[in-house]
């Protein structure tokens, strides 16, 4: 009967927190600006004569997106995320997708949890044949045939991975595996929002693929908004 | 016709005659077929893509001795066949064997004087068109142009401004931010005007010295206009060198099969006026 009274204890207080979770922003956020400084490597437009079909599909030719800059400097496709502080969570049950289009990747970076179902689509005319390179988790490539089944994966370890396509070199993206689902990536002015961040220490990390990774750490107490910017050196080669 | 043949069976003569009709049908057969096989060839059916090449003219005037001598060769040895077929069909069992004087040993000796002259003759001929490209020195104002192959396509670099191609760093090759040379702009000065692109662009009646190396495996470099076509080695650099005569846009393909996406490694060569083309590499090294 006390073992019984316990669980139900137990089960409110579950529940409690459930609801605290969930009850709209609770906890705080840790916003901000992510920006460069210096002068950023040129991007070069890509020339893809070699594939017809892909090449028509883009009216002036794309660059490279190794920096992507915004207005005043900000810096973009950066992922910024809780890297310590808070908890590891299970994945969220919807796909993360990623897609071949006009022989790019379409996000250049994507960012995913650990065990989320990745989705990986073809909507070229012609073959790609996707190559993610990581370390820690196994590597695979696969041929992806134009009109043929998305290439459903996952990692199950927390890592940057460079993806590029064997068929098409100049072909190159990135997917982020992360261990919490406080993460964001800065599109445009550079600006990023982690929210519902509940009181504690954290450790906020901004993950460049040319310029590494700054972390700075954050004191949350209540529901209080926090600033948090990050600048990178940017240089011209 | 086998109801017929089993009924005639015990008849040797029959069977002599029948032996004898379908020697001769093959010797027909055989002349037929030699004869078609010769039309398309000798009447120019397979007509070659238009040459643009300075040396191209030796190249296909090698092919055409080659196909002259092959085909004579060919044609003749077919029809001595179907003669010696149709001569020798019916004869009579018991008739006696006769040989040509010398026997085997002389046979072998004019086949080896025969094909070895054959060989000589096409080599001694055919040594101007291989020694004009593989023999001899580009000029020194030859404009340099370097080829990379690697899975699955081509890249070529062009000496910027200062007229030197910067030394390559096989690991600083970098796909996604299109270092495909593996180029070090941050230390090397010489590095920051190379002009790296995925089209081979090139100025009209200017010789051009191609110097080829691979990234990974084995491919070859084949433009049927320019008649050239060469393989690129890994850990070799090699290097051609030749003159487009007429403007235009060709392929370049991969004729060596190099892995998954060979079907699919190609790059256009524009063959451009000199303006043009002087245009064309100063927008480009804008670019870099």
């Amino acid at each position: 009967m006390r073992a019984k009274l316990g669980y139900i204890v137990g089960l409110a207080a579950l529940a409690a927190c459930a609801v605290i979770v969930h009850a709209g922003p609770s906890g705080g956020t840790v916003s901000g600006k992510v920006t460069y400084e210096g002068t950023p490597a040129k991007q070069k437009p890509i020339d893809m004569s070699k594939e017809p079909s892909c090449a028509k599909q883009h009216a002036t030719p794309i660059t490279t997106e190794t920096v992507v800059t915004g207005p005043g400097n900000a810096l973009d496709n950066v992922v910024v995320y809780v890297s310590a502080g808070a908890p590891d969570e299970g994945a969220p049950s919807q796909a993360a997708k990623f897609e071949q289009k006009g022989c790019q990747y379409i996000p250049h970076v994507l960012a995913f949890q650990v065990n989320q179902t990745l989705e990986i689509a073809n909507a070229d005319q012609t073959s790609h044949n996707i190559h993610p390179l990581p370390k820690v988790n196994r590597e695979w490539n696969k041929s992806q045939p134009p009109g043929s089944a998305p290439i459903v994966d996952k990692y199950d370890k927390p890592e940057f991975i460079p993806v590029k396509c064997n068929i098409h070199p100049w072909m190159h993206g990135n997917f982020a595996v992360l261990k919490n689902s406080h993460y964001a990536i800065t599109e445009g002015e550079g600006g990023f929002s982690l929210a519902n961040l509940p009181p504690g220490k954290y450790t906020i990390t901004a993950w460049h693929e040319s310029y590494g990774d700054q972390s700075q750490d954050v004191t949350i107490s209540g529901n209080e908004p926090k600033t948090v910017n990050f600048v990178f050196k940017a240089k011209p080669y | 016709m086998a109801a017929v043949g089993l009924a005639r069976r015990d008849s040797k003569w029959l069977k002599s005659k029948e032996a004898g009709a379908m020697g001769k049908f093959f010797a027909v057969i055989l002349v037929v077929i030699t004869l078609a096989s010769a039309y398309p060839i000798v009447t120019h059916k397979f007509v070659q893509p238009e040459d643009i090449s300075t040396h191209g003219h030796a190249i296909d005037e090698q092919l055409a001795d080659t196909m002259a001598e092959g085909g004579f060769a060919f044609v003749g040895a077919q029809l001595l066949l179907a003669f010696f077929v149709w001569k020798f069909s019916s004869r009579k069992d018991g008739s006696k064997v006769t040989h040509l004087p010398g026997g085997a040993k002389l046979m072998v000796a004019t086949a080896f004087i025969l094909v070895g002259t054959e060989v000589l003759a096409l080599g001694v001929l055919g040594q101007k068109a291989w020694a004009d490209v593989y023999f001899t020195s580009p000029k020194p104002d030859a404009l340099q142009v370097q080829a990379q192959a690697g899975q699955f396509a081509f890249y070529f670099r062009y000496p910027g401004a200062d007229g030197k191609f910067a030394p390559l760093h096989p690991d600083k090759i970098d796909e996604g931010n299109q270092n495909y040379f593996g180029l070090d702009p941050a230390n090397d000065v010489e590095a920051r005007d190379d002009i790296v692109t995925a089209e081979m662009t090139i100025p009209v009646n200017r010789e051009i010295h191609l110097l080829m190396h691979a990234k990974d495996v084995g491919h070859s470099f084949y433009v049927r206009e320019l008649r050239i076509q060469q393989d690129f080695v890994p850990g070799l650099d090699l290097s051609l060198h030749f003159t487009a005569t007429k403007t235009g846009k060709y392929e370049i393909v991969c004729t060596q099969l190099c892995g998954l996406g060979h079907y699919n490694m190609k790059a256009y060569l524009n063959v451009l006026p000199q303006d043009e083309f002087e245009k064309w590499l100063k927008d480009r090294a804008a670019e870099q």
